[in-house]
Order: C-alpha cells, then structure tokens, then sequence
C-alpha cells in the first residue's frame, strides 16, 4: 500500500508532470511537493509524488556501501 | 534511471558484506535479538530477497501490523457495502480492498450481486467517476497510512464535485508502535520503521517514540540492501545501549518531512481514536475528517450504522500474525482452507498481507 516508485519528470504542466518510470511514461500531481522541475527524480504513490529524491544523497549511501565493499577489515566503525 | 543506482542497491557483494557485519555485531551482543518491521513493503522485501535465510537464526525479524487493507475494521467494509447496496451509488478503493472479507461479503462480492464497485488507481480517479456521473453518489473508500492520506486530502481541498464523499478508515503508525512495545511478551529489542510513511512526517514523531520507550529505531528504505543496513544500524545501537531514531532512507526521508502534505493532512483531519482490525482501538490511531469538510464525509452523508460486525473469522489467527506472536504457517488454515484464491482473513488478501507474503514465496 505504501509502496512508491521513482521516475524522472520529463515535463510540467502546472500541478502535473509527465514522469519517466524506467521507460514506462504516466501524468503524476506534483501538488505535494516542492521545487518537482525537469529532470528531477520524484517517488511517487498512487499517482502523487510524494517526495523528491534527494540525488547527492542518493549517491552517498551507494558510496557508503561500495566502501563496505571494497573495505577488507571488519570494523564496522568504520561504516557508520 | 542510472544515477539512482538500483542495479547498486541490489548489489549481491554489498548484501554479504553487511551480513558480515551483522554477524560480528551479533556475536559481540550474544544473546536472541527481535526486530519488528510495521511495513507490508518492507515485508515484501525481506521475503522476496530470501533475506531471513541468510541471516543467523538469532536474529529474528517478525513483521507488525503494516498493511493499511488488514488493519481496516470489518465494520468500515460492512458500512461501504450497506452504501453500496443502495440505489445510484459508485463505491471505489484501492484494488487489494475488493477481496477482503468483512462480516458477511466483500466488495468484489457485493459486485458480483451487481452493485457498481470500481477499482481506481488513486483518489483522483474517484473524484474524476463523480465528475462523469453527476446524478450518482461516488464514495472512495480511503485507506492508508500516512504516505496515503495527503493525496486524499489534497482531493478533498480542491473542491471536487459535492456528489464526491469519502469512507475515511486511515490510521496512522507512530501510535501503533507505541501499542506494539507495551505488549506483553513480544520483547521488541529495535524497529525498522517504514520510509514512505516517514517522507511524510519526518523522523521527529519516530525520534520522540524511542525517547520515550528506549528502543531503537531505524528508517529504511526498501531495497534489500536498505534494509540489511538498518539491520546492521539497529544492532550497532543494541551493542552501544543505545535507543535513537536513524534515517537510513536519507535519499527520501528528511527530518521534518513534507511539509506541504503535513499541512493538507492537518487541514482536513484530525486524529482520533481509532479501531484496528484484529489489534484493537488504538488512541490517536487513525484519522477523521473535520467538520468544516463535512459533506465530504461519507460518514454524515449516509448515517450508516454497523451494529454487529465480526472483524476476525472463526479459526483466523491474523490478530496472532498482525502482532508478530506467530509466523502465518503457525495459523491450521495457512494454506489448507485459507489461500490467496479462498482467503479466510484479511492477511491473506492484500499483496502486502503477512499470510499472502508467506503464500507466495514461503
Ligand atoms: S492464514 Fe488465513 S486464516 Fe490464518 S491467519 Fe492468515 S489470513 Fe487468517
């Protein structure tokens, strides 16, 4: 029920957008939030974007986790 | 779709490594640790990814009452179909509510005798069947948690047509896990709390839970590596002694939330008193809409009242499953007389129901 998946805004018209879900193109309301402009990454639930994906943090936890990857020792200090 | 990186979030190298880690933080702490998910999305992860089989067996993850379609009181189903039952009436919901079973039928029954029941992808749907037949009432009947109610509220803000009226049965989490601790003998030591709920409302209310009841608390996202990671975070508080709220989700989840749909929800709602289905009345555990949108309130429209409802059918142990105190193959009728096509309780209906979950990969 909660669940949401991410597509990119390929246009805006008003308090809709037209969002690329990996090759799958739908209108979504954009009302519910902030700053949903071209190119930005939104969730989206039901046919509303909930939220916008933050890309920089997006980036961050795959940066964290290819540490733990390539990190050969086990300290998880390191980690978090 | 390549920034976000999802082939990355999948990434079978990343998932050994951080079961490594959970290892070694569960040798370090010693004894039986319970985790508890309250989100069917999260539960759907853990089972499809096979993510109980590749942890150590002192590591147990049971799964809360989170799916919005098995928490919604017989009564609120009961009161749809009663409305539904009458002439020049266009009940819609979400698709995963049409099978539950309520105290005599379900929707897709009542269908079946011939009643107008529309399956509608989001409220703005509904709204939209009201707009093309204005000489019917359309209600939608709502469910959800909080990821879902700004989307009917906005709905409800933007004046649809007055033949429009919402059943509102939504509830909300932070209530229910603060129902879940004091329950006896479930020894909860950490949640992981669902990230589409906490997009919404932020972490704060999450953060004032584990201050107040010392537990640990993990946001998480809901690919399988999010959520072996909020693992591997609550651990790390267990062996600290510690009892904080953590974002895991922080590509989604911001502290404050979303502001502009917390508005909405306060707007048009006001939290209540609320009865779950199979756990009981849970104070401020769900929601009702305010007085000044009234006629947009199924509730008042209609003056339905359920006098008898049976929320929980003979022999179902969902009350059993929604709390965690048994896995669904421990309910007799886990596949032999309940199944997907026959279900006996609501956990077996919905995707996102803990009995459906085990069914289908269990
Ligand atoms: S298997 Fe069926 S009868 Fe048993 S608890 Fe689950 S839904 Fe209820």
């Amino acid at each position: 029920m909660c669940l949401a998946i991410p597509g990119k805004i390929l246009e805006v018209n008003g308090d809709k957008a037209n969002v690329d879900f990996n090759g799958v193109k739908r209108d979504v309301i954009i009302a519910l939030v902030k700053d949903a402009k071209v190119g930005k990454y939104v969730l989206v639930h039901a046919g509303y974007a909930i939220e916008l994906i933050n890309e920089e943090e997006a980036q961050e936890t795959l940066k964290l986790w290819k540490n733990i990857v390539e990190e050969e020792g086990l300290d998880e200090s390191l980690f978090f | 779709m390549q920034i976000l990186g999802t082939k990355q979030l999948r990434d079978r190298k990343v998932s050994e490594k951080i079961v490594r880690i959970i290892i070694k933080l569960l040798s370090d702490i010693n004894r039986k640790i319970k985790i508890m998910h309250v989100c069917g999305t999260h539960e759907h992860t853990i089972s499809k990814y096979g993510i109980r089989s590749i942890l150590p067996k002192e590591l147990e993850i049971i799964s809360g009452p989170g799916c919005p379609v098995c928490v919604c009181p017989a009564a609120d189903i009961d009161k749809a179909i009663e409305i539904g039952k009458r002439e020049n009436t266009i009940i819609t919901t979400f698709g995963d509510m049409l099978r539950v079973p309520a105290t005599n039928l379900s929707l897709a029954e009542l269908r079946a005798q011939g009643a107008d029941v529309r399956i509608v992808y989001g409220p703005n749907d509904a709204v939209k069947i009201a707009k093309e037949n204005p000489d019917k009432e359309v209600i939608f009947f709502a469910i959800g948690f909080e990821t879902t109610v700004p989307l009917i509220g906005y709905e409800i803000k933007i004046n649809p047509p007055l033949n429009f009226s919402v059943i509102c049965a939504h509830k909300l989490i932070p209530a229910a896990l603060e129902l879940l601790i004091g329950i006896d003998q479930l020894n909860i030591d950490g949640f992981i709390s669902p990230g589409h709920v906490a997009s919404i409302i932020g972490t704060t209310p999450f953060q004032l839970f584990s201050d107040a009841y010392h537990v640990p608390n993990v946001v998480a996202g809901f690919e399988p590596n999010d959520v072996l990671m909020a693992l591997a975070m609550l651990l790390k508080q267990i062996k600290n002694k510690e009892h904080k709220t953590e974002n895991e989700y922080t590509r989604v989840v911001k502290s404050e939330g979303n502001k502009i749909a917390q508005k909405i929800i306060a707007d048009v709602f006001d939290s209540v008193s609320s009865p779950w289905r199979g756990i009981g009345r849970i104070l401020d555990g769900g929601l009702a809409i305010k007085d000044s949108y009234s006629k947009y309130d199924a509730d008042k429209k209609f003056d339905i009242k359920i006098e008898k409802s049976i929320d929980i059918q003979p022999g179902c142990s969902c009350h059993l499953v929604m709390t965690g105190k048994i896995y669904p193959y421990e309910c007799k009728l886990f596949k032999k007389i309940c199944t997907p096509v026959n279900p006996v309780g609501p956990c077996m209906v919905s995707a996102e129901g803990t009995c459906a979950i085990y069914y289908k990969y269990g």
